[in-house]
């Protein structure tokens, strides 16, 4: 258990630092094209190889590290940021029509598979990764807003809050006062499982060409466009496709992780 | 012998016989055409689907891009060039069984110049004063000047004859005289066409043809590794070539096409209406690496919009070699030191969507920002070919001969001068072999001194098939998957 823990937080922490360095630093600029160096297999100068146009795959995966980790921080901001306010007051108002209406609101974007509607807004309004976020942010609301007003509802039939209700204390107070609080550990898990979901989205985007446009590096980019160069030079595949599956697996390891950590009722169990 | 054996020997024979008598052949091609008719719209697509198949003109292209007859057996020309007599092939009849006789001619290329026609090469009938069907096997064309083009003009895919009876249908089920019927159109997948059992010509080998659409070059890659599909015809991925060429089970054929593939500049809008920003465009290009980088090295550098294949081809590349510090300076001197930003839209073909990656980072080196965009072609045919909007753009020119686009100062490039526009007059109404060759290269230096467009290279047209398979065309000197001669080797 400490070690999907250490494990999941050590993979996040590297990509994240390989995101952060590449503000700074890459092995190469990833702007410049140099096709006389394409194609090259992994070797001590180009550490993950080079790309059909000839840049430094590593650079390529530091920069595509950016570009993935932002869409989905942006994206789980925005589903936090809308969801769970929504999920407070709903929980505040359970069993009256403003409960209603946000529930049923939020049943309605469910319905909907999350990736076709993605697409359906990046091609209304166009490719791009501030599109791509909208999309994926969208589709984060109702996860946080039912995960919020289920674990509110609980909360509100316990003593402390009746005790807040008979000092007085009004439903929005005591939503951000007491409930809010006392969920912390719920969302901090959800969030990073969502943010998984929002690289593996992201990526999904920019392998149909709907998320971030070139020459901006993205990792499902990369990815479609080795597809047609596997049996000529694999690398420029795997690299990419790992990049994705090591980083979706860390975040999903430190969600679990972090699950054990945080519940309490979980640590009880632990010896 | 027991019933396995017997089974087996039985299977094995039907195989064999079957693979001798194959008369089917499923050919792939990248783009679904949008409709049926070719006479009204610019989609190559239609041609590479119909052309010399279901609809047949006049004349027609061969193979090597050589113009001969087809449903004219013969024409006369009078001595002043301005009266063309079509002899009309006897016996041609319509795939509904009626006749094609000279007032179907004359109904198709009056439809095709009319006011109201919706062609997308009008221009080839503009010489065109009156069409007149003599007899129903003659077909008098009188022109208001001399055109020495004619018999060329007429064997494009947009001058086919059509059944004034069809005009209402024509865009989902074509009728016309070609050794193949229309039998069907799946539309996002497959198009069937039959042979014409009357057929006024040398029938075809083949009974039955399918156009498969597959648009994605991994598909693609698929499809023919499995069989699913016998040819691809303008394969989609260069990079797959040498692979299908290692295989004993397959053929590849690069042939040369008509398609000039150029780097498009809107020359009505600023900064591109300085010629020193054109030209420092065209040297901040390295063609050689458009080439290896997007076609893996298929292509032929270019310096001006014309075929090198063809006689009058002057190769002028030395006129914008690749030389970034000329850009720089040319830059500076046009009051652009710190360079511009302007939009790079692309098309979704690779040599687009592929060499718009290299020539972005290739002009940033300069200090152009090229912000690039990708389009799907309808968009693109909106956006920057009807509606003019956008600074640069990569599109393959697949026309033939078709320099005289630069006389068009509404073309979507913008290029508006007087000098060629009179060069391509006097062009038209020249017949001399000589003389014409002449002026074609003075229009070929023209654009190439105005660098109205950054010229990168001439299209290969890679075909893969089945190793077994013959008579595909090699090149392409119009779109066309002519499939009268394919066969299959015994």
């Amino acid at each position: 258990m400490r070690l999907t823990l250490v494990l999941g937080a050590g993979l996040t922490a590297a990509f994240l630092g390989a995101a952060l360095l590449s503000f700074l630093w890459t092995p190469e600029p990833v702007s410049g094209v140099n096709i006389a160096a394409r194609l090259h297999p992994p070797d001590s100068v180009n550490l993950l190889g080079t790309d059909h146009f000839g840049r430094d795959i590593l650079s390529m995966i530091m920069v595509g590290a950016r570009t993935s980790l932002g869409v989905a921080v942006v994206a789980v901001a925005v589903g936090m940021g809308f969801g769970v306010p929504l999920g407070l007051w709903a929980a505040a108002r359970a069993g009256g029509w403003l409960d209603e209406i946000i529930m049923r609101g939020n049943d309605l974007i469910f319905a909907f598979p999350s990736l076709v509607i993605a697409i359906l807004i990046t091609a209304v309004f166009g490719p791009g990764a501030v599109n791509a976020i909208i999309a994926i942010g969208i589709f984060n609301i109702p996860v946080f807003a039912r995960l919020t007003r289920s674990g509110a509802l609980s909360l509100w039939q316990r003593d402390f809050i009746l005790a807040a209700r008979v000092s007085g204390k009004s439903a929005p107070r005591i939503s951000i006062e007491h409930i809010l609080p006392n969920l912390t550990n719920l969302l901090i898990v959800q969030g990073t499982i969502q943010f998984s979901l929002g690289i593996l989205a992201e990526a999904g985007l920019s392998y149909v060409g709907l998320g971030a446009q070139p020459p901006v590096p993205s990792w499902g980019r990369m990815l479609a466009e080795a597809q047609t160069m596997v049996a000529i030079a694999p690398h420029v595949a795997i690299v990419p496709g790992m990049a994705i599956v090591l980083m979706v697996l860390g975040l999903n390891l430190l969600g679990d992780g972090l699950r054990d950590a945080l519940d309490p009722r979980l640590k009880d169990r632990v010896p | 012998m027991n019933r396995w054996t017997l089974g087996i020997t039985t299977a094995l024979a039907l195989a064999t016989a079957a693979q001798a008598q194959r008369t089917d052949v499923t050919i792939a091609l990248q783009l679904e055409p949008p409709h049926l008719d070719p006479t009204s719209a610019a989609a190559g697509a239609i041609d590479s689907v119909l052309y010399a198949n279901v609809f047949e003109g006049l004349t027609r292209f061969a193979p090597d891009g050589a113009v001969v007859p087809s449903l004219a057996e013969s024409w006369d020309i009078s001595d002043d060039g301005l009266t063309y007599t079509f002899h009309l092939h006897p016996g041609v009849t319509f795939h509904d069984g009626t006749a094609m006789d000279a007032g179907d001619v004359k109904f198709s290329l009056d439809r095709a110049r009319a006011e109201d026609s919706v062609n997308a090469q009008k221009a080839l009938f503009t010489d065109i004063a009156k069409v007149a069907a003599t007899d129903p096997q003659t077909v008098t064309i009188t022109l208001s000047r001399p055109n020495g083009a004619l018999p060329f003009n007429l064997a494009w895919g947009d001058a086919v004859i059509v059944a004034p009876e069809n005009i209402a249908e024509i865009k989902t089920a074509p009728i016309g005289t070609g050794p193949f019927v229309f039998d069907n159109w799946r539309q996002g997948d497959q198009i069937t066409l039959t042979a014409y059992p009357d057929y006024w010509g040398t029938k075809p080998a083949l009974t039955e043809a399918t156009f498969k659409f597959i648009s994605d070059p991994t598909a693609a890659f698929a499809a023919m590794m499995a069989h699913d599909i016998d040819a691809f015809a303008g394969f989609p991925a260069p990079e797959n070539l040498p692979q299908f060429e290692a295989d004993p089970r397959f053929q590849v054929l690069v042939g040369s096409t008509e398609g000039e593939t150029i780097l498009a500049m809107n020359n009505a809008q600023p900064p591109f209406d300085d010629i020193r920003v054109r030209q420092a465009v065209a040297h901040a290009i390295n063609r050689q690496d458009v080439i290896d980088g997007a076609m893996f090295g298929l292509g032929t550098p270019i310096g001006t919009h014309f075929a090198p294949h063809n006689p009058d081809y002057v190769d002028l590349t030395a006129q914008s070699v690749y030389d970034p510090e000329l850009s720089l300076r040319l830059l500076d001197e046009a009051g652009l030191a710190d360079g511009f930003s302007t939009t790079l839209k692309l098309p979704p073909p690779s040599y687009a969507r592929r060499g718009g990656e290299i020539i972005a980072a290739q002009l940033r080196a300069v200090g152009i920002r090229a912000e690039i965009t990708n389009l799907e072609w309808a968009q693109w045919l909106e956006e920057v070919f009807r509606g003019r909007d956008f600074g640069l753009t990569i599109v393959s020119h697949t026309e033939p001969m078709d320099i005289n686009i630069y006389a068009r100062p509404d073309y979507y490039f913008q290029y508006d001068n007087p000098v060629f526009r009179d060069l391509m007059t006097t062009l038209d109404g020249t017949t001399d072999a000589a003389a014409r060759s002449d002026l074609i290269r003075q229009a070929e230096r023209i654009i190439a001194d105005d660098y109205v467009n950054g010229y990168l290279f001439q299209l290969a047209f890679p075909t893969v098939a089945d190793a077994r398979l013959r008579g595909l065309w090699q090149d392409q000197p119009t779109q066309a998957t002519d499939l009268t001669g394919v066969s299959w080797a015994e």
